[in-house]
């Protein structure tokens, strides 16, 4: 059931991407690119993907999943919430963030709608993917060996 | 037919729909750079996962069905246009920069625009919150100089 689950969750999610653009990088772009504001072509709908979701995930969750979690209570498939216990505020999340950020500004690509666009396997997409899980593949050793991120995968 | 804004608005409303009920059935948080890793290489809680696929594949099955499947209607419907990709060919050597500096990045800062800007701003978590500022900052500035 817990599969069905994903399955369903992941078509939900890739639909949703699609139809706010999102998975469309020249959208994205012109979303980003802030000096189109100069000559009134810049394009804010952007704000209202992240506006529509977030109206949607921050209620349900602080309403269900945080009494819930606190009760020791689980979700409906699986005994327990998997959450991430990880607090403080480091230099690998600000890093690898701002990584993620120079990389997403330069195609206007990101991770889920990389995915969602590799189901018509144009070669572009496909090699920004494959170069995606190699970067994940280095960011998973240095993750694993670098003191300073030892501690704080999730 | 339909504002821009409404549409863009819907397609938010069905990302989060998507990413709470992973939370709310499977207790899953839908972080796509976090659940790639997961279905490559194991998550940290997977020791004891049942044989066969984990889950971390149907979800991103379901994220390539809906890129296959969700396109024709999308446009019927809503008149959208189909996604161009064009624009991102035009440099491979970008590309695969970009690529690694996305796969690299999200590894290492634990998520990217799914898991740390929906289900992590979601939970008002301080984390996520200072991630995707930094993020959109270092978007805006990347795409200003590339474009």
């Amino acid at each position: 059931m817990k599969k069905i689950v994903a399955l369903f969750c992941g078509v939900l999610f890739g639909t949703g991407l699609m139809l706010s653009g999102l998975a469309d990088p020249a959208k994205v772009i012109g979303f980003l690119n802030v000096s189109l504001m100069l000559s009134g072509e810049w394009d804010p709908t952007l704000l209202f993907v992240m506006s529509g979701g977030l109206a949607v995930y921050l209620p349900l969750y602080l309403l269900v999943v945080k009494p819930r979690a606190q009760a020791k209570l689980g979700p409906v498939f699986d005994k327990c919430y998997h959450l991430p216990s990880k607090r403080a505020i480091d230099a690998p999340l600000v890093i690898g963030s701002a990584l993620f950020g120079l990389g997403w500004g330069m195609i206007g690509i990101c991770p889920g709608p990389s995915i969602v666009n590799l189901a018509h396997l144009d070669l572009p997409m496909v090699l920004f993917v494959v170069a995606m899980i190699a970067g994940a593949y280095i960011g998973r050793q240095m993750n694993r060996t670098l003191p300073l991120t030892a501690s704080s995968r999730q | 037919m339909f504002s821009s804004y409404v549409i863009a608005l819907c397609g938010g409303v069905l990302v989060g729909l998507g990413a709470i009920l992973l939370l709310l059935l499977n207790g899953r948080i839908a972080g796509i750079s976090g659940i790639l890793s997961g279905a490559l290489w194991g998550s940290d809680d997977s020791k004891t996962q049942a044989k066969g696929l984990g889950w971390q594949w149907y979800f991103l099955g379901g994220l390539l069905l809906s890129g296959a499947i969700m396109g024709a209607p999308l446009e019927a419907i809503f008149g959208l246009a189909p996604i161009e990709l064009s624009s991102v060919s035009q440099s491979t050597p970008l590309l695969l920069i970009s690529g690694v500096l996305v796969g690299l990045g999200c590894a290492i800062g634990s998520g990217c625009t799914s898991g740390h800007g929906i289900c992590g701003v979601g939970r008002l978590s301080p984390r996520s919150i200072v991630a995707t500022l930094v993020f959109m900052v270092m978007g805006i500035i990347s795409a200003v100089v590339f474009h």
